[in-house]
């Protein structure tokens, strides 16, 4: 027989719940909400002129086309830094995995990025290529390469997201090695046995292995690079020079924060959260069905 | 012995606590937007106020940048307790003029009944913050404005005398800036920092051009911009060409352009007048400060420059009372004194806004002791602002400045002409207009 409960009271397990879903209603549900209903309306900064405009703020947004443009840039920008955060950290995983002596050490190194914020990495890589006081700056210009990421805009997009990547290495190099150590190794050395190289070991045992990790850092390292990366963007570029590093989060920002245009700001937010959502929907649609656990 | 202490210190508390009881002291919230030192000494003066009399108490309190003080004193004004004071920077005035959300100065005072005098303002400050008819909207404070700093020494390396050399027009600022990078004298000739305000705002102003119709918006929310003019096209088209000579370096946008100069990478630069403090502490080399340069064709002789910095306003909120606003006011009359307007001048380098200042200073010799330190004022004060040069009153300027930032940035990386460039932030201003007056109508 199934016992359905273990509470005799059927309030009690509500109540324990009660904490966690007040806590998602006050600071998830309500406020996407407010930026949904926000959307629809066009109102100046301090509230006491509002229009209800139905989806006329949402019509603007696709219509220009600067805000394509963006898309574009945050494709290029979240793909290129999850595959670059997500690549080294599996590297250097694998590479720690198989170090005995000092393991702590270079475990503790390799997390050290993770604790650092993302405007003091930034301003940290920012003396590092600048073109005038940074070390690499000056030695890129000293090869006679025209180093200056704030004219160029691919240079610009290359520093936010080698900054942005950087910072995430550590948190998947974390999760890669937990998940490198829970691989039983008696299967790895059966493999081995069975005359397996090491690349072939790797490829065909370890990583199937590893895919329920790698499954769920690709999902948070999308997440991370969409909403997170905003503190490096804005320390090192501003979203310049012209609009090369203005990425959709980055957008929502300057037009709600600086620009104070909270309709538009609220109507981006909500296409940028519906656009997450498919996005997880998806993966975890299609991408899931290859990992395994 | 400890116990006998921490008895009277107790004792001393309570009566302090009763004493501040008694006394009724009203609470005046004032919110600020300034680092250090300047918003040290800005405290400073609300505790000095506090202390020189025994009805109200300013609490000052420091809410970060001018961008997020604005923010936190919005969503603070919708939340119905908003700060009684807040500061807020010059293109944040056209948002607050018609957010509904203020007491006006001049209303305050005529309310309070506290005798003030407007006049007593620099032309080009009071204008500022005033609506055409002359009725002051917020209390001037900090203001700054557009100098060109010099780097003496770069100049002598490249065989200029500096105390001959001539750098009046752009032909000449461009000659000497093409010679230092020649010469080899320093890596940058020529750069600038807030790009936007120092290239346009004060290019406008100086040059007596319109910036936008309708007054540069003073006259109504309908403004059009016209920064596309001929004159500024060229002006663009003059930086351009010196990027391709290497003449110019950009440095970005904001302070950015800040740091080039006392570093000695570039010899010339465009900043604020507040910069100069920096330069003292970090600059080890002989530098000068002087007026910004012209079109000598454009203009026979160049009119004021307009301000940049910040201005205080007063906020509403329900309950608020009489006894609050007369604090307010008092504490206003307090920071236009001259000598606290003197002192505001003399430690953070902003400039002496209140006429009297200046000449007090002058007369003590102040300003052959701090060679550079007049230039600004001297500039900003020089002729009876016009139309062009009173300053701008144009709805979300902040998002106009970042879009010709952006737009000039694409002309900088060869993406298009200086003509298209001006075009697009002309177009694309208009639309921050037309959005910000259907938000306010």
């Amino acid at each position: 027989m199934r016992r359905r409960t273990i509470y005799r009271h059927k309030l009690l397990p509500y109540l324990l719940l009660a904490p966690q879903l007040a806590i998602t209603l006050i600071f998830f549900y309500w406020p996407s909400a407010q930026a949904v209903y926000q959307s629809l309306l066009i109102q100046d900064a301090f509230g006491l002129r509002t229009q209800f405009v139905w989806f006329e703020n949402f019509q603007v947004i696709f219509s220009t086309p600067r805000y394509l443009e963006s898309v574009r840039i945050t494709v290029l920008f979240s793909t290129s830094v999850t595959l670059l955060a997500m690549g080294p950290a599996l590297l250097l995983a694998v590479m720690a995995d198989q170090v005995i002596r000092g393991a702590t050490g270079y475990r503790t190194l390799l997390v050290w990025p993770y604790a650092i914020a993302p405007a003091v990495a930034a301003v940290l890589w920012l003396f590092i290529f600048h073109p005038s006081i940074g070390q690499i700056g000056q030695g890129l210009r000293a090869l006679g390469i025209p180093w200056d990421y704030r004219i160029n805009g691919n240079q610009a997009l290359f520093l936010v997201i080698f900054v942005s990547a950087w910072k995430q290495v550590s948190y998947n190099f974390l999760f890669f090695l937990a998940g490198l150590q829970s691989i039983p190794k008696t299967i790895v050395e059966a493999a081995a046995i069975d005359g397996a190289s090491q690349a072939r070991r790797f490829w065909q045992v370890v990583f199937p292995l590893l895919s329920p990790t790698t499954f769920f850092l690709l999902v948070v390292n999308i997440i991370y690079s969409f909403f997170d990366t905003f503190g490096v963007i804005h320390a090192l570029t501003e979203g310049g020079p012209g609009r090369a590093t203005t990425t959709l989060m980055y957008r929502v920002f300057r037009d709600g924060y600086v620009n104070l245009d909270l309709g538009s700001s609220s109507a981006q937010s909500v296409i940028l959260m519906t656009a997450v959502i498919l996005l997880t929907v998806i993966q975890f649609r299609y991408i899931e069905r290859r990992v395994h656990y | 012995m400890f116990t006998r202490i921490l008895k009277a210190s107790l004792v001393t508390l309570l009566a302090a606590s009763l004493a501040v009881g008694l006394a009724q002291r009203v609470e005046i919230e004032f919110w600020h937007g300034l680092n250090p030192p300047g918003g040290t000494l800005l405290e400073d003066f609300a505790a000095e106020f506090n202390a020189s009399q025994d009805l109200y108490t300013i609490n000052a309190s420091f809410k970060g940048g001018y961008v997020d003080t604005m923010n936190a004193s919005i969503a603070a004004w919708r939340a119905g307790n908003a700060p009684h004071i807040v500061q807020m920077f010059e293109v944040g005035t056209a948002v607050f003029v018609y957010s509904g959300a203020v007491k006006p100065v001049y209303e305050l005072f005529e309310q309070t009944g506290v005798p003030f005098d407007p006049e007593v303002y620099l032309g080009a400050v009071r204008g500022y913050y005033s609506l055409p008819d002359g009725r002051m909207m917020s209390m001037p404070f900090n203001s700054s404005t557009a100098v060109m700093f010099v780097n003496n020494d770069a100049l002598a390396r490249a065989g200029l005398d500096p105390a001959t050399t001539p750098l009046e027009t752009w032909e000449q600022v461009r000659a000497a800036a093409q010679q230092v990078v020649n010469t080899g004298a320093a890596p940058c000739g020529f750069s600038f920092a807030w790009p936007t305000w120092t290239q346009f705002e004060q290019f406008s102003a100086i040059h007596d051009l319109p910036y936008a119709t309708r007054a540069n918006g003073f006259e109504g929310l309908d403004a059009e911009l016209l920064i596309n003019s001929p004159l500024h096209v060229r002006h663009v088209q003059t930086l351009m060409d010196m990027q391709a000579e290497g003449s110019f370096t950009y440095a970005g946008r904001g302070t950015a352009g800040d740091a080039v100069f006392p570093s000695g990478d570039c010899a010339i630069i465009h900043g604020s007048s507040g910069l100069r403090g920096r330069v003292v502490n970090e600059a080890d080399f002989d530098w000068s400060i002087l007026p910004l340069p012209y079109y000598a064709d454009a203009i026979d002789a160049p009119i004021n420059s307009v301000i940049g910095g910040a201005s205080f306003w007063v906020m509403t909120a329900p309950g608020r009372t009489d006894a609050e606003y007369r604090g307010v006011a008092e504490f206003f009359n307090f920071l236009g004194q001259v000598e606290i307007v003197e002192r505001w001048h003399v430690e953070t380098g902003f400039l002496p806004i209140v006429f009297g200042v200046y000449e007090k200073l002058l007369a003590e010799g102040y300003y052959e002791a701090n060679p550079g330190t007049d230039v600004g004022y001297l500039q900003l004060a020089r002729t009876a602002p016009t139309e062009n040069s009173m300053g701008f009153r144009l709805g979300n300027m902040p998002e106009i400045r970042t879009i010709i930032e952006e737009e000039i940035e694409m002309a900088w990386a060869g993406q298009q002409s200086a003509q298209q460039a001006l075009d697009n932030a002309v177009e694309r201003g208009n639309v921050v207009l037309r959005a910000f007056e259907r938000a306010n109508r």
